[in-house]
């Protein structure tokens, strides 16, 4: 027990920061930080698998979460049957001809010698695959996007359900992991980060406009949700009973009928909001504690040992006979699948899909943050990271402005330094993620929660 | 006739564009290769260090403005550069004793000198914003245009105009005097030289009396001037704007990368490579092909290779491309 003393009491730290939240701002916002918590702490954990186990730095992360919304949309909502009609077959055809190329040139790598010869057959193949691409697609595209813009104008999903696209999300996201992967890794350290943080802008721009597949900028509203929606709730007998039987106290203070109803509805409505986030809580919790086992027994079974052994040292682990760029590999994937599911955890949290939303230069590095903060290689610090850097993240212009308030109150309400400095509160929560970055890596370099290797 | 109209359609709207912004992500590149070279790490606070050098500058430029000081038909930025160099250098050297150089001294790996580099960058973000605010502001003044299309079309009696901004003329000529300034300072001085044996093999260069410290302030020197004249440029030319800033890290890493990390004639080519790459591949050839074509064969498509909307892609997949092909550049060992 005394050895996880430290994980103890910095969750509990974290758990009595966010029931402060709860207590002071409200339930809801505390619950949907909460739920922010959980997400960030998916993706910290997938980027933790990769760095923290490999060694592998992904900046690649805003293009799996991503392609893990982009899986929501494409698993749940419903198939708009005209556009399929109009474009279905095209598109079908162009994904035969992406395929056709990939397998082509395969072949050609592998028939062919090195050669000029080879490099040129290649070149011609992707130039004809590309002319033929847009000739088939674009008058496909077109069509497809006429279709009732305003609602639809995309091809739409397979109807099915939403927590299905969980796992179709994390299949995304490795497949997406296996190409870079097979392209990238051979690349050094800091070569890998750029390229892959410039493949994620890639993947998040074709999403952004190719309205055909999601609808682009356009975003997708209205997805289907695991959980009740408020407005049924706000309907159903029991739960008006429960929200009366908690807050009956408070009811019987009231004498007129018609002003208790109004009372009733109204908490009603507060507390649907708050139950719907709860059951995401718990949806939320149920997927981190599954991923926090699985992760645990991986990092301390042979495997575990293994990534590790590789880390620390590749050319003994490969003298010793590891196949390093295989294992390399495979953390690539399964680092990247799990920020898939994160991602398709927040879009269902939302309830839509923006792809404007997602930079990958502005979010890649906070989620890094997260990783750093929290402890490289422990599960339990990348969990801690997200909660903590998001917590951070969220509550840090109220703490930015009640600081500048508290520093400036002896100046007048009119000052001009005061009214800048109000203005721009919502900036400090780069300032403190910042300085909160550097401290640690000074002071503490392996984060709050240090990486612990059990020596059996 | 139709020949003529074409060149100058695509001078107009692809090769002096192209090279403008090239110039502009030229100098960064440069700004970016000598740190990866010199201190060894790639700096992933490049594109908020221009930001803050221009920064300084705007509000320089407001201040003069509000004084009544200008340059006539030449835009006030130009006289606030030198003092937002001065800025940017004394923003840079303390950032670096009091962060960087404790990395330096315990000769951390690269990567955890660019996980701090990402701290730094957050933090200028918030000196930024703070200071200045998110906003889109635009600080050019004095004349706009040196050429406008209908007076070329006067002038010339071609249906196309050639329309050359002020901004277009001082990017590129400015660039040149400070590139050319930089190299003959790299190559031709014996400071210089010593920076580049430094950056070439550490130890020979320690071993041979060369004072690292001196080695590091001058890079950090050089740097400051590259960062802030790039970032003015480019504000002047587009306009000032935080994000957009942090945004051109990347296709500035991009031309980095693509000359040859380490090498800053590459760096310097590389920009213009990323610039031209983009501006071709996304730009409608429609008009070029009727002016050079007989009416029969005239295409009825834009003749576009791939939407504007790609136009960050473009240059990024130019860097994978060059990264999994040639992943030292592809000017490798190319020399001033």
């Amino acid at each position: 027990m005394k050895q996880y003393l430290n994980v103890v009491t910095a969750y509990t730290i974290m758990i009595i920061l966010i029931i402060l939240v709860g207590i002071f701002q409200s339930w809801s916002v505390a619950l949907s930080i909460l739920n922010y918590c959980l997400i960030s702490a998916v993706m910290t954990m997938g980027a933790n698998i990769q760095w923290g186990y490999a060694g592998l730095i992904n900046f690649g992360i805003m293009g799996y979460t991503a392609l893990g919304g982009l899986a929501v949309v494409l698993v749940s909502v419903a198939p708009v049957p005209q556009a399929w009609k109009v474009g279905g077959v095209n598109m079908m055809v162009c994904i035969a001809i992406i395929v056709g190329i990939v397998f082509s040139i395969r072949y050609t790598l592998k028939k062919i010698q090195k050669s000029k010869k080879r490099n040129y057959v290649i070149a011609g193949i992707i130039i004809i695959g590309f002319i033929l691409l847009r000739l088939i697609s674009g008058p496909a595209i077109e069509s497809i996007e006429a279709v009732e813009p305003a609602k639809t104008g995309f091809l739409g999903g397979l109807g099915m359900p939403v927590l299905f696209s969980w796992i179709v999300g994390a299949f995304f996201a490795g497949g997406l992991a296996y190409v870079i992967g097979k392209i990238a890794l051979g690349l050094r350290a800091d070569y890998l980060a750029i390229a892959t943080l410039l493949i994620a802008e890639i993947i998040v721009s074709i999403i952004k406009h190719e309205d055909w597949l999601a609808r682009g900028v356009k975003n997708v509203i209205g997805l289907k949700r695991p959980v009740p929606y408020e407005v049924d709730l706000q309907a159903t007998p029991w739960f008006i009973n429960l929200v009366e039987k908690f807050n009956s106290g408070k009811l019987k203070l009231i004498n007129s009928v018609s002003e208790r109803q109004d009372v009733l509805n109204q908490l009603v409505i507060d507390a649907s909001s708050v139950y719907v986030k709860l059951c995401m809580a718990g949806l939320f919790l149920t997927v981190v504690i599954i991923l926090l086992i699985i992760t645990q027994k991986a990092l301390y079974s042979p495997w575990g040992r293994k990534m590790r052994a590789i880390r620390d040292n590749e050319e003994a682990a490969g003298a010793m006979g590891k196949n390093v760029v295989k294992e390399h590999l495979l953390i690539f994937i399964l680092g990247s699948a799990v920020v898939g599911i994160a991602g398709a955890m927040m879009v269902t949290n939302d309830g839509l899909f923006t792809p404007g939303s997602y930079r990958p230069m502005r979010y890649t590095f906070v989620i890094w943050v997260m990783v750093i903060v929290g402890g490289t290689g422990n599960n339990f610090g990348a969990i801690l990271g997200g909660f903590a850097v998001w917590f951070l993240w969220v509550e840090a212009a109220p703490i930015a402005l009640f600081l500048i308030n508290f520093f400036t109150a002896h100046l007048p309400e009119t000052n001009a330094l005061k009214i800048h400095l109000i203005e721009s509160a919502p900036y400090f929560r780069f300032l403190m993620i910042g300085i909160g970055l550097l401290i640690i890596m000074r002071y503490r370099p392996q984060g709050i929660l240090p990486e612990k290797i059990v020596k059996q | 006739m139709d020949f003529l109209n074409a060149i100058i359609l695509l001078l107009n709207y692809t090769i002096i564009p192209a090279l403008t912004y090239g110039s502009q992500l030229a100098l960064g590149a440069i700004f970016v290769t000598l740190i990866y070279g010199v201190l060894r790490f790639a700096n992933f606070a490049t594109g908020d260090m221009m930001s803050f050098g221009t920064m300084v500058a705007v509000l320089l430029t407001f201040y003069f403005q509000s004084l009544g000081v200008n340059l006539g038909v030449l835009p006030t930025a130009l006289l606030t550069i030198p003092f937002a160099i001065i800025m940017m250098i004394l923003y840079m050297l303390t950032i670096d004793k009091f962060v960087f150089s404790y990395y330096r001294i315990k000769k951390s790996p690269p990567v955890q000198l660019a996980m701090v580099s990402v701290g730094v960058m957050f933090v200028t973000q918030a000196i930024i914003r703070i200071i200045i605010g998110p906003f889109d502001r635009r600080f050019l003044d004095g004349e706009k245009f040196i050429l406008k299309a209908n007076e070329f079309k006067e002038m010339s009696g071609l249906n196309e105009g050639l329309t050359i901004k002020s901004t277009q003329a001082i990017t590129i000529v400015v660039t040149i005097i400070v590139v050319s300034i930089m190299f003959w300072f790299l190559n031709k001085t014996k400071t210089g030289t010593s920076m580049r044996a430094y950056s070439n093999n550490e130890d020979l260069a320690l071993l041979s009396g060369i004072d690292p410290k001196k080695v590091v302030m001058l890079t950090w020197v050089i740097a400051g001037v590259l960062a802030t004249v790039g970032g003015v440029l480019y504000g002047l030319d587009k306009s000032y704007k935080p994000f957009v800033y942090f945004n051109n890290m990347l296709p500035i890493f991009a031309a980095a990368i693509v000359g040859g990390i380490g090498n800053p004639f590459g760096a310097f080519l590389g920009g213009y490579v990323v610039a031209f790459g983009e501006i071709f591949i996304t730009y409608a050839y429609k008009k070029f092909f009727t002016y050079i074509l007989p009416e029969s064969l005239e295409p009825e498509s834009l003749m576009q290779l791939l939407s504007t909307d790609y136009k960050f892609a473009v240059s990024f997949s130019i860097l994978v491309i060059v990264l999994l092909f040639r992943p030292s550049g592809i000017f490798k060992g190319m020399k001033l």
